[in-house]
């Protein structure tokens, strides 16, 4: 298992590095925007990469409340925390996108409000695994991802349903795209998912590790008052 | 500001964002390594 980490890590970077050169140079330019356009590529797959993992943070936690079972918990976690790093890229380039091109770097358009929400309910739910030392945290911190989970159909389909500042979905809504585009956003949302695999591998055995440490811990300090 | 210095700045925000994420998984990871092993001692 150990082995398996850098052997997947290569062609990780490598793919990450293919889809940066697609994203600068081989995308067509957006007439209208111009080269600010390639954002999209970073941004887009981010929101996508963060919307799958607190998919998977759905269904670890409805797992661990119906089986408690504790790796669902722990899969829940890790989840939750990438897909929050993933969420924060989101809230950062679409700012530097929108400055250039709407003329401000923030407003509180339905798209907007909504990914910011969905934020600051993962990171209480961060805070929460992070401070909280009940044993009913994880059952808490499970119900709270999934009123979590019901804020991203809403940041979804919010520019379906509203009129909203932001973009039309290039992908099965109203707007249209460029099939080389479409092709670029493809291998970078590839290259950002594999890249999300990795660092959740990495979380997921730091939480192990930090596990066997507190269960260490607990035996040790039992040890010690039965001497 | 030239428009392509914005996209230089979200490309590189990027990276700063998942660098410092590696980064405090490897100052735990080490934090709880040096922890497991003066436990075992």
């Amino acid at each position: 298992m150990k082995r398996a980490f850098p052997i997947f890590a290569v062609p990780t970077a490598l793919l990450l590095g293919y889809a940066f050169y697609e994203a600068m140079w081989v995308a067509p330019m957006e007439r209208t925007m111009g080269d600010v356009q390639r954002i999209f590529y970073y941004h887009v797959p981010s929101a996508w990469t963060a919307f799958l993992l607190f998919f998977v943070n759905l269904v670890a936690s409805v797992t661990y409340l119906v089986r408690r079972n504790p790796k669902a918990d722990a899969v829940a976690l890790v989840s939750a925390e990438v897909g929050v790093v993933f969420c924060t890229i989101v809230l950062v380039t679409g700012p530097i996108w929108a400055r250039p091109v709407w003329g401000i770097w923030w407003t509180w358009d339905i798209r907007l409000t909504t990914t910011l929400v969905l934020w600051l309910i993962y990171v209480s739910y961060l805070v929460l695994r992070r401070f909280s030392d009940s044993s009913q945290t994880p059952k808490l911190a499970a119900v709270l991802a999934i009123f979590g989970a019901l804020d991203v159909p809403l940041v979804y389909f919010s520019i379906w349903f509203f009129r909203t500042q932001h973009p039309q979905p290039v992908i099965g809504g109203g707007g249209s795209i460029d099939p080389r585009m479409l092709h670029v956003l493809l291998i970078n949302w590839l290259a950002f998912s594999c890249f999300a695999v990795m660092l959740c591998w990495a979380r997921y055995r730091l939480e192990r590790l930090h596990r066997e440490v507190e269960e260490a811990e607990s035996m040790e300090s039992l040890h010690e008052s039965t001497r | 500001m030239n428009p392509v210095h914005y996209l230089y700045a979200a490309y590189i925000a990027t990276w700063v964002i998942h660098g410092v994420y590696i980064g405090s998984l490897e100052r735990r990871y080490s934090r709880l390594r040096q922890q497991m092993k003066d436990l075992r001692k």
